[in-house]
C-alpha cells in the first residue's frame, strides 16, 4: 500500500508539474533579483533580466552558484530576507574557514519538514510510528530536518542525536522504535552494536530505515537491512538546498524522487555547462523554486547522477535520481563530513610541515577510515620514537579540529610519498562507493 | 665530552636499511657503532661514525631525514656493577635515560662503550664526570 503525505502533488501529472514550476521560477527569480545583488550582479554580468525567464525553458539562460560563491558571500550575501524575518540556520559541516550559513523562514521550515514528512510516509511511515533520529541536532541539517518531517507525519520523534550507542538501542528496544534516521555508517555501527550486546532483530520493533549524509553501497544497503532487520533507504539533501529530503527514496528502493514542486533539476556537463539530455549521466543543479530567505537558482552540487523519468511503481511522479556516483570536483566525503584535500594541505603548512603528502580513505566495516601520510623534513625530524609519536598525535588533532573527524597521521620520509609527473598523488579513496 | 650521532628516518621496510647503509659505505665512511629504534611503520637509524660532517653533507644531499644529536659514551670495564653505577649516577641527578646502546672498542681489547641519549646531556657529562667516570670523546672512539 502506497502512501503519501501530499498525494495531489506528489502524484500530480507532468503538465501540472510544469506549469507549477514555470509560476514558480518566475517568481523566485524575480525574488532573488530583487533582494539579492550577489545574485543579480551574476545576472547583469551574464545580460539576463528577470522578463527573460518565463517559463522552465528559459532556466538555462541563468548564471550558475558555486559553493565558491556561496563562501564569497558568507555570512548573508545570499539571503533574501531581512535576518529579522528568519527563525532558524544551520551549516555546512566542511569548516574551511568559511562554512556556509543557510538561513531559514518559518515558511522555509514549513516546506523543508514536509519533504522530510514525504520521506518518511514514502517508507510507510505514518503517525503511528516511532521515528528514532540519530542523526546529529545543531547545526547540521540531518537532526533537524528529520525531526520536524517526523513531527509532521504525527510520529512519536526520538531526538536522540548522533552518539551514545547503548542508549540507542535501549530507547530502541524499550520506546519500540519502527524508523531509524542516521548515517548509513552509524546504522551498520548500531547494527553491529546490537549483536554484540546478544541481542537480535527480533528483539526490536524497527521496519524501516532513512539513511543519507554519506556515500554508500547497495551491499551497504543489504547488509545493514539483515543486521537490524529493516529495508534501508535512501535520502538526498544540502545544507544549501535546505537539508535532506531534497529527494528521498520509495519503497521501490530504485532511485530517490526529487520534490519537484520546490526544486527544479537539471544535469549538465561539469566541464562546459552545458545542459546534457535526460537521461545523462553529469553534474546535478539545483534551482529552488519556493525559498523566502536563502533561495538558489542553479546549484551546482558536484554531485554526478542520471536524472529518470520512468514511471515508478509507487505511483509518485517526480523525476528520480540515482545515488551520487561521483564528484565533479575533489570533495570526498567522509563520515558524514565533507572533506577537501585543500583542507588538509591547509594544517600542513600551518603546522610546518611540507606540502608532501597522500591522503587514503577506506571503509572498514563499514566505517569509514582517514589516513593522512606526511613527509617529514629534517627541521622537524627528531631522533625518539615518542616525540615523532606525539607530533603525529599533535597533527592528527590539528587535523581535526579542521575537518571534525580524526584522521590516522603517518609521518614518512622525505620523497616516499609516489609523485606523479613532479606533484605527489593526493588522494586514495579505496572504497569503491561507486561503480 | 659529548659525542656527536647521526639520525637518519627511514621506513620500516625490507632493503631501506642496506640501502642507507650502502649509501654511507659510497661515501668512504666507517661506522664504528649502529642501533636502530623502530616502529611498525618507521625505524630510526642511528649511527656512530668517522668525519660527520661529511656525512651530513651527503645526506643532506641525497635528501635523507636526518639529524645530529649531542650523545654522551662511557667506556665500560668488564666486571660486576661497572654499568650500574653509570645508570645510579644519572639518576641520582634526575636525568631520564631516553635510550642506550653498546659495541666494542676495535683499539683496546676487552673494552665496551656504551652511548647514551639522555634529557640534559651536559649535565649527564658533569655528574659522570664528577663521580669519577670517563666520558669519551670522539677521537678515543676512532
Amino acid at each position: 500500500m502506497a502512501r503519501y503525505y501530499q498525494q495531489d502533488i506528489e502524484c500530480a501529472s507532468r503538465e501540472q508539474i510544469k506549469a507549477l514550476q514555470d509560476e514558480r521560477l518566475v517568481k523566485q527569480v524575480k525574488h532573488v533579483y530583487d533582494n539579492v545583488p550577489y545574485y543579480r550582479n551574476l545576472m547583469d554580468e551574464k545580460g539576463v533580466k528577470p522578463e527573460d525567464i518565463k517559463s522552465t525553458d528559459d532556466l538555462h539562460k541563468l548564471p550558475f552558484i558555486t559553493k565558491a560563491d556561496l563562501r564569497e558571500a558568507y555570512p548573508t550575501g545570499m539571503l533574501a530576507v531581512p535576518m529579522k524575518d528568519c527563525v532558524e540556520i544551520h551549516s555546512t559541516s566542511g569548516t574551511t574557514g568559511k562554512r556556509v550559513v543557510a538561513f531559514y523562514t518559518q515558511k522555509d521550515l514549513d516546506i523543508w519538514h514536509e519533504c522530510c514528512a514525504r520521506a518518511i510516509m514514502a517508507v510507510g511511515g505514518d503517525e503511528n510510528d516511532v521515528v528514532q533520529v540519530a542523526y546529529g541536532y545543531g547545526l547540521f541539517t540531518g537532526g533537524a530536518g528529520l525531526d520536524g518531517g517526523a513531527h509532521k507525519v504525527g510520529c512519536l520523534t526520538l531526538p536522540m542525536s548522533s552518539g551514545n550507542t547503548d542508549r540507542q538501542i535501549q530507547f530502541m528496544k524499550d520506546l519500540e522504535a519502527t524508523i531509524l534516521c542516521c548515517t548509513p555508517s552509524y546504522a551498520a555501527y548500531l547494527g553491529e552494536s546490537l549483536h554484540e550486546m546478544g541481542l537480535t532483530p527480533d528483539d526490536i520493533k524497527l521496519k524501516a530505515g532513512i539513511f543519507g549524509a554519506e556515500p554508500w553501497t547497495e551491499e551497504m544497503r543489504r547488509s545493514i537491512e539483515k543486521s537490524l532487520g529493516i529495508k534501508a533507504y535512501d535520502i538526498y539533501g544540502l545544507t544549501e538546498t535546505s537539508g535532506p529530503g531534497v529527494a528521498y527514496e520509495c519503497t521501490a528502493q530504485a532511485g530517490m524522487h526529487i520534490n519537484e514542486d520546490h526544486f527544479i533539476a537539471e544535469i549538465i556537463d561539469p566541464d562546459t555547462g552545458e545542459v546534457l539530455p535526460e537521461g545523462s549521466k553529469g553534474e546535478l543543479v539545483f534551482t529552488s523554486i519556493t525559498k523566502e530567505a536563502f533561495p538558489l537558482l542553479r546549484y551546482r552540487t558536484r554531485d554526478i547522477c542520471v536524472l529518470s523519468r520512468e514511471k515508478c511503481p509507487c505511483g509518485r511522479t517526480h523525476v528520480k535520481m540515482t545515488k551520487p556516483m561521483g564528484r565533479s570536483d575533489d570533495m570526498m566525503i567522509i563520515r558524514g563530513v565533507n572533506v577537501f584535500p585543500s583542507q588538509i594541505e591547509t594544517v600542513l603548512l600551518e603546522q610546518g610541515y611540507t606540502p608532501n603528502y597522500r591522503i587514503e580513505v577506506d571503509r572498514v566495516n563499514n566505517n569509514d577510515t582517514l589516513d593522512v601520510f606526511v613527509e617529514l623534513s629534517n627541521e622537524m625530524f627528531s631522533d625518539t620514537v615518542k616525540e615523532i609519536a606525539i607530533k603525529e598525535k599533535e597533527l592528527a588533532s590539528a587535523i581535526k579540529t579542521m575537518l571534525g573527524i580524526s584522521p590516522k597521521v603517518h609521518l614518512v620520509p622525505a620523497k616516499s610519498i609516489t609523485r606523479s609527473e613532479g606533484k605527489a598523488v593526493r588522494v586514495i579513496d579505496k572504497r569503491k562507493l561507486h561503480d | 665530552m659529548s659525542i656527536r650521532q647521526v639520525s637518519i628516518f627511514i621506513e620500516n621496510q625490507p632493503g631501506k636499511l642496506a640501502e642507507v647503509t650502502d649509501f654511507i659505505a659510497k661515501q668512504q665512511i666507517s661506522l664504528r657503532a649502529l642501533s636502530i629504534a623502530d616502529t611498525q611503520e618507521f625505524g630510526i637509524v642511528r649511527i656512530i661514525c668517522e668525519d660527520i660532517d661529511k656525512a651530513v653533507a651527503a645526506l643532506k644531499a641525497a635528501e635523507y631525514v636526518h639529524t645530529v644529536t649531542e650523545v654522551f659514551a662511557v667506556e665500560l670495564a668488564d666486571e660486576a656493577g661497572s654499568l650500574a653505577k653509570v645508570l645510579a649516577t644519572l639518576a641520582t641527578v634526575g636525568i631520564q635515560v631516553e635510550y642506550t646502546y653498546a659495541f666494542l672498542s676495535t683499539k683496546k681489547e676487552g673494552s665496551a662503550y656504551m652511548i647514551f641519549r639522555v634529557d640534559r646531556n651536559d649535565d649527564a657529562i658533569q655528574a659522570l664526570n664528577g663521580a669519577g667516570i670517563h666520558t669519551v670523546t670522539q677521537q678515543e672512539i676512532f
